[in-house]
């Protein structure tokens, strides 16, 4: 696996557990908001990880790599990008669109003849499950409300963009829709932006210092 | 966020019993609100289980438990012999344990 596919694997679930996380404090009600935060949480400790692996190949360690690089080097997917406090149906729809293209990533990755990647992969995978459950519940109780319904059709083009192109046809499959055309990664957002000044103010604040 | 409008409105409380060990007994942990049982699931797995601090749990609707309020009997006689408090199986044991001369088993 190389480091670019390293790279978009822990691009996208920083950028997710990013976005998630801006739910903290106004998620629709306390219960969700814990839950929807500790996936937030663990979605950037699955980044970590991923950059810790990439970081070993590239001679760099991880917080440069999520922290450090110009805009246009970040590989991550449009999909994560995308900034939707205060909309919660969009927001759910992305996260279930998100988790169904993941776990068809993830179980690929298992398979990986490299030993590190597929051992991180299994870690990972035991938590995606309850990303996966939680994920699968909302998606259940909001099926049929008509706002979720037009943001699973937007965000669509989206979550295919989430993976290559041989992986594309099991999400069809997963989620029972036709492929279209995907909105592919690389081409970034105008979200991305101010989402890259806020992730690295802190760090930018005092430049070469350890935290 | 008129799809999570009705969330709140037909929530229910649930009350949550954790084991931490298999075998052990269940001790309350404490109580979630969720609009039906499989959140309540995912919640109670979140709030009580995922540090591994459960062994199992049990998740209740609050409706479902009898609570009754005690005294029952009320207690007009002095008859504290009847009553199973008082004795410290504690200092019992201390002083046991100081004739046998050993220390408690930790």
């Amino acid at each position: 696996m190389s480091a670019q596919e390293l790279l978009q694997l822990a691009d996208d679930e920083l950028f997710l557990g990013w976005r998630n996380s801006e739910w903290t404090g106004i998620a629709p009600f306390l219960e969700e908001d814990v839950a929807f935060s500790s996936i937030a949480q663990t979605e950037i400790g699955h980044a970590r990880a991923w950059y810790e692996l990439a970081a070993k190949e590239l001679g760099s360690d991880a917080d440069s790599l999520a922290f450090d690089r110009d805009p246009d080097e970040y590989l991550c997917a449009p999909l994560v990008e995308m900034r939707m406090v205060d909309d919660w149906a969009r927001t759910i729809a992305r996260h279930w669109l998100y988790e169904n293209a993941d776990a068809i990533r993830i179980q690929v990755l298992l398979n990986s003849t490299n030993r590190e990647v597929a051992g991180l992969a299994e870690k990972i995978d035991r938590e995606e499950a309850y990303h996966r459950m939680h994920a699968a519940m909302w998606e259940e109780r909001l099926r049929d409300e008509p706002k979720f319904g037009v943001a699973i059709d937007e965000l669509w083009p989206y979550a295919l963009g989430v993976l290559s192109e041989e992986q594309r046809p099991l999400l069809c499959q997963a989620v029972d829709r036709d492929e279209v055309q995907a909105i592919e990664r690389g081409l970034h957002i105008e979200d991305l932006r101010p989402l890259l000044e806020e992730m690295t103010m802190v760090r930018r604040s005092v430049p070469g210092a350890s935290w | 966020m008129g799809a999570t409008r009705g969330v709140g409105r037909r929530s229910v409380i649930y009350e949550v019993f954790r084991q931490e060990r298999e075998g052990q007994a269940f001790q309350h942990g404490g109580s979630l609100e969720a609009p039906n049982f499989v959140f309540a699931k995912a919640y109670a797995r979140e709030f009580y289980g995922r540090r591994g601090e459960s062994f199992a749990l049990w998740i209740v609707p609050r409706e479902s438990v009898e609570e009754v309020r005690e005294p029952y009997v009320a207690d007009v006689f002095d008859r504290d012999y009847r009553r199973v408090d008082g004795y410290s199986l504690k200092a019992k044991l201390k002083e046991a344990r100081e004739r046998a001369g050993t220390s408690p088993a930790r």
